[in-house]
């Protein structure tokens, strides 16, 4: 074990890459580790794609649980946490159907919507409309507004502006190109805007 | 540049993707224009917002309950 760490640090991997190697090598308690890294990424992401508590429960346990099953197929020329996550989306997307038997759900579909590319509001609401509001409300505020965004544009700007990947592993992760992740990021990102324009527009005139 | 061209280097902007010639133009840009300097603020203020509150929150016990269940299972091989 003390061999792969040392060797890691050397070849400056990610420490990720150790813990894999681990597992593989049957130290369980490594992949303990990596469950408690990444349980709360992959609890959030699905939960904003299927918008359901349960689901998301079992999404994260199933995605975990295919992982561990899968991790000799892991290459380790992306990191472990992309590779994760494409396999929540997948669980993900996959419980989605479940629960809309009948009904497609895909991301790779083309959001046909104008809404939010052009902007209309346009109160300046910055710097600081959270103080106006408790935890809780803000909370529900924005998960009000992001549910309201189309599914395509929200799995893609909570992977890239939420979670953090970049553009191109957000387009690996959803089978799309990278110009449609672009182009769908700036559309969520401005009808997000948009969208908490109308709450925090309001608070901010002093209106209650 | 009109505010169609700004917003269409928006996202590159945000994301400190753009030439410094770029940046120059989309200065000058905002310098005359109101509404895309609070596009701009306010877009930024979106994401930052959405990054740093955390709106599906997973509690300790739900966690520890779930994490045990994984580590159960794979441990008996899945």
């Amino acid at each position: 074990m003390a061999t792969i760490q040392s060797l890691a640090g050397e070849n400056e991997q990610h420490p990720d890459v150790a813990l894999v190697e681990r597992v593989r090598g049957g130290d369980v308690s490594a992949y303990d580790e990596l469950v408690r890294k990444y349980e709360r990424q992959v609890f959030r992401i699905a939960q904003h794609i299927t918008q359901n508590r349960e689901d998301a429960e079992d999404v994260m346990q199933d995605a975990f649980l295919k992982a561990y099953e899968k991790l000799e197929q892991f290459q380790g020329n992306s990191k472990f946490y992309t590779w994760l996550v494409r396999i929540a989306v997948n669980e993900s997307l996959m419980r989605l159907r479940k629960r809309r038997t009948g009904k497609m759900v895909s991301i790779d579909e083309d959001v046909e919507t104008e809404e939010g590319t052009v902007p209309r509001d346009l109160a300046d609401w910055t710097p600081n409309p959270e103080q106006n509001y408790t935890q809780s409300e803000l909370a529900e505020i924005l998960r009000k507004t992001i549910q309201g965004l189309p599914h395509g544009f929200r799995v893609v700007f909570v992977l890239r502006d939420v979670e953090g990947l970049s553009t191109e592993e957000t387009a690996e992760t959803l089978g799309l190109s990278v110009p449609a992740v672009k182009s769908r990021l700036l559309r969520a990102r401005l009808q997000l805007r948009e969208r908490l324009s109308r709450y925090f527009r309001r608070k901010k005139g002093g209106e209650k | 540049m009109t505010c169609t061209e700004f917003l269409a280097q928006l996202d590159e902007l945000i994301d400190g993707a753009v030439t410094t010639e770029m940046r120059a133009d989309l200065r000058d840009h905002l310098r005359g224009c109101e509404h895309c300097e609070v596009t701009l603020n306010t877009t930024r203020k979106t994401i930052e917002i959405y990054r740093s509150h955390e709106i599906y929150e997973l509690p300790a016990s739900l966690r520890e309950r779930l994490h045990a269940a994984i580590m159960e299972r794979c441990k008996r091989g899945c």
